[in-house]
């Protein structure tokens, strides 16, 4: 089935399909002053998050003139703030053609997830612009997971400040991981793990065996002495159900 | 370039000075040029255990503070002729031992030395990162019990976060796991851990068990590194161990309990 196996030579690369979260700049109106001031002030809200940032200038609610939209200024202002601008959003053939020119990438002006990620090419100027843009109902971006592949050791503390957190090795004891969403351990969870750590009440914490000090979710937990009736050293969930941590089996969720 | 082992665990008197010994005593008879520096300041022991004592007159801080040279602090070994021991000060503070200082000390060492053993003192205090900060590779030496476990969590948690190779973005450090005072009745009688629960726990391969034994404490008190003692279960477990950190592959001995047969019974009384 292969093609190295069917015409013998070796390939360099391989086309995949990849779906990534990206941020998008929604542009009301340009004036590079303004834009930069507003951006630095975005910045120093948070200076990590924007570092090195992909970022996606959407033009949907753009209210401008198209002559206004000088997009090298755009890319030449994020860069500066370390932004790294990757494409266009737009239904607007003007608009495309002036995008084009600064060689950025064309993606359609409709959502994004409605789009096959193959869109992504710039090579298709005559993509309609069908299901014209809602406004305010555009999804948000969910915050990616933050994902770890070694042990968290004693004394060790890792928190996913935004979505959910993957580790993929044991939490041991005297460790702590705290998310803003889901918390899933794949290994043994001998620590505290604290989802759900700015009041999100949905969020739950997976583990393949529950060993744990501490679980909570939403500022609701149990301590160990409390956990070892139900699920002790097997793999659960455990969510919030009316104010109650409830660790159920995975194997009968 | 010297391959710069950390010998350390978080929890004192677990070993860690009796296994310097022996590694560094080890890597030197099969020919490699080690030196082991002792990095408990103010709590000096590795000269003991060497049996070098009465022959320090310089020592790692005198070096670092620049009062003496390396050649004058080192103390070549008696029975070994490749091994040389760097000893603390029994009467200088831990902050003497500067980053920068034990840095350059470290690099001078690395140009004419094969393996560089760091004794590290217990804690997880300046002393115990300073032992640490440099390592390409690190002994966790554990006892078979909980607390000793939880602590070598936690430095192997600093060993990630804390030493050079964390800081530089580098692979971190190799990690291995050394069970001491290992006592395999006890561990049927479900008085201590057993090698698997240990390394289940950690998560670290496994470099050597070393037999709980008389002998390690008489090799101590003779100020004889016990891997010298080459007809023990405790030194053929050391010399064991250091062969595999060399890279060779040995089976683990000595993990169950030796029933004793009817002839050792009337031999040994016992």
């Amino acid at each position: 089935m292969s093609d190295i196996a069917t015409t013998g030579v070796s390939q360099t690369f391989q086309l995949k399909s990849a779906s990534v979260s990206l941020t998008a700049l929604e542009l009301y109106y340009f004036d590079n002053d303004e834009f930069e001031a507003n951006l630095r002030d975005k910045i120093s809200q948070a200076p990590g998050f924007f570092k090195d940032v992909p970022v996606l200038i959407s033009l949907e609610k753009y209210e401008g003139l198209d002559s206004e939209l000088d997009f090298f200024k755009i890319i030449g202002t994020c860069r500066r703030y370390n932004i790294h601008v990757i494409g266009v959003r737009t239904a607007n053939d003007d608009q495309r053609r002036l995008a084009r020119a600064a060689e950025l990438a064309l993606l359609p002006g409709s959502s994004l997830r409605e789009k096959k990620p193959e869109a992504e090419t710039g090579e298709s100027p005559g993509e309609p612009a069908q299901s014209a843009p809602k406004a305010a109902s555009a999804p948000a971006q969910p915050a990616p997971a933050k994902v770890i592949n070694q042990p968290v050791r004693s004394g060790q503390q890792i928190t996913a400040p935004e979505g959910d957190l993957v580790i993929l090795a044991p939490v041991q004891a005297g460790a702590e991981v705290l998310a803003a969403g889901n918390i899933h351990v794949y290994g043994p969870l001998r620590g505290r793990a604290l989802a759900g750590i700015h009041g999100a009440e949905g969020a739950r914490v997976f583990c393949q065996s529950l060993e744990a000090e501490l679980v909570s979710i939403a500022g609701h937990y149990k301590i160990s002495e409390d956990l070892q009736e139900s699920g002790w050293k097997s793999a659960v969930q455990i969510q919030l159900k009316d104010d109650l941590l409830v660790v159920t089996p995975l194997d009968k969720a | 370039m010297a391959r710069i082992i950390v010998v350390t665990s978080g929890k004192g008197g677990v070993g860690k000075t009796t296994t310097s010994a022996s590694i560094s005593t080890g890597l030197a008879k099969r020919g490699h040029k080690t030196v082991v520096i002792d990095f408990d300041v103010g709590l000096r022991n590795l000269d003991l255990i060497m049996n070098c004592e009465r022959r320090v007159v310089y020592d790692f801080v005198n070096v670092i503070q620049g009062e003496a040279s390396l050649n004058q602090a080192l103390i070549k070994d008696k029975r070994v002729d490749t091994l040389y021991i760097l000893p603390a000060s029994q009467t200088r503070e831990k902050e003497a031992l500067t980053k920068e200082g034990v840095e350059k000390v470290i690099n001078e060492l690395s140009e004419t030395f094969d393996y560089i053993v760091c004794d590290s003192p217990a804690g997880i205090e300046h002393g115990a990162l300073m032992a640490l900060y440099h390592a390409d590779e690190a002994i966790v030496v554990t006892n078979p019990e909980v607390s000793s476990v939880r602590d070598s969590d936690r430095i192997l948690g600093i060993l990630q976060s804390k030493s050079r190779r964390a800081e530089n973005g580098q692979e971190p450090a190799k990690e291995h796991l050394l069970l001491t005072r290992y006592n395999p009745d006890r561990v049927e009688k479900g008085e201590m851990l057993s090698v698997e629960d240990v390394e289940e726990i950690l998560a670290i391969p496994l470099l050597g068990v070393i037999p709980e034994s008389q002998v390690v404490l008489n090799a101590s008190n003779q100020g004889l590194p016990v891997i010298l003692e080459e007809e023990s279960d405790a030194g053929q477990a050391y010399e064991d161990a250091v062969a595999r950190l060399v890279g060779e592959e040995r089976e683990h001995r000595f993990l169950t309990s030796q029933k004793k047969g009817f002839f050792s019974r009337m031999f040994k009384g016992g």
